[in-house]
């Protein structure tokens, strides 16, 4: 094995990683932080007032950011889990562990600022259409996750049972995604995608990119600290850990 | 800058209650998500060092 990979998988030991995650956290807070009082200031004082939607579309600065990272939390935590299956390092399974409350919490804002955007806009909080009812499965999925985790005394068989469960539910990511335009729904198309020119403002799009990299770091920084816990608790009895707490 | 007053930006030209109702849910989950961080390390490394204090009571 050449040095790079072998450097790699010395991260994948909880002894190693969580001395790093500690070095790296308060860097993506700081990042986090200040991205996020830029984002809002763009977001409040830059970004004009929508033609159609007046200041109530604002909300999109936040609707947007949580409900991308409710998404791409999923991918990840499967992607660590289905790491975990594979190469059967404890660390895999800790890192999905520890990214499933975020994204429960991000699956629930972007619900709770829809309602808060569909109430004025389409005159009601709730409909069941297909981007609406998608989002909601991916919250019990996550919550599902996490009590299914919970049940399990033996954490190395919650993190198995765990794996398979978010890698089965990786299906309805895709689904979240093309909603809005395989089914005929309330909720608008994307405003930005990959493929056309953005359909918004520049100063808004900014804002709403912005925003979302500031979640991102937030999240990471939340996910690492997130982690050491979890090493802390799952790897007590270990001498490093004895140790490493004064 | 389109608010002449602090009012004016407060209500959001109507839309005041939805507009804060969205930042403010935020802004509470994630605080409240960093404080039960804070919390569960301060109960992990409370558990570390009562049982190594077992451990010395032991000996």
């Amino acid at each position: 094995m050449n040095n790079r990979v072998a450097n790699w998988f010395r991260f994948a030991s909880p002894q190693n990683f969580y001395p790093l995650a500690g070095r790296l956290w308060p860097l993506f807070a700081m990042l986090g932080t200040v991205l996020a009082g830029i984002g809002l200031w763009m977001s409040f004082f830059v970004a004009p007032t929508d033609a159609q939607q007046g200041e109530g579309y604002r909300i999109i600065f936040v609707h947007v950011p949580v409900s991308w990272m409710s998404m791409i939390i999923y991918l990840v935590m499967a992607a660590w889990a289905g790491l975990g299956l594979i190469f059967n390092t404890r660390l895999s399974g800790m890192m999905a562990t520890a990214l499933a409350p975020t994204g429960a919490l991000c699956a629930f804002l972007s619900l709770w600022t829809g309602a808060l955007w569909g109430k004025p806009m389409w005159g009601t909080w709730w409909v069941w259409d297909a981007r609406l009812t998608s989002e909601l499965i991916l919250l019990f999925l996550y919550l599902g996750f996490m009590a299914l985790q919970a049940a399990i005394d033996d954490p190395r068989r919650a993190d198995k049972a765990g794996a398979v469960l978010a890698l089965v539910g990786v299906i309805n990511v895709p689904i979240i995604y093309f909603s809005v335009q395989w089914w005929n729904t309330l909720h608008q198309g994307a405003s930005v995608s990959l493929t056309r020119s953005p359909s918004m403002a520049t100063t808004m799009l900014w804002g709403m990119l912005i925003m979302s990299i500031a979640i991102w770091m937030y999240t990471i920084a939340v996910a690492l600290a997130r982690v050491r816990c979890i090493i802390l608790e799952r790897e007590r009895h270990a001498d490093w850990v004895r140790h490493a707490v004064e | 800058m389109q608010w002449n007053s602090a009012a004016e930006f407060f209500a959001m030209g109507g839309y005041g209650v939805y507009v804060w109702g969205s930042f403010g849910m935020t802004v509470l989950v994630f605080v409240a998500e960093v404080w039960l961080i804070r919390r569960r390390r301060a109960a992990a490394l409370q558990a570390i060092r009562d049982a190594r204090l077992d451990d010395a009571g032991a000996r």
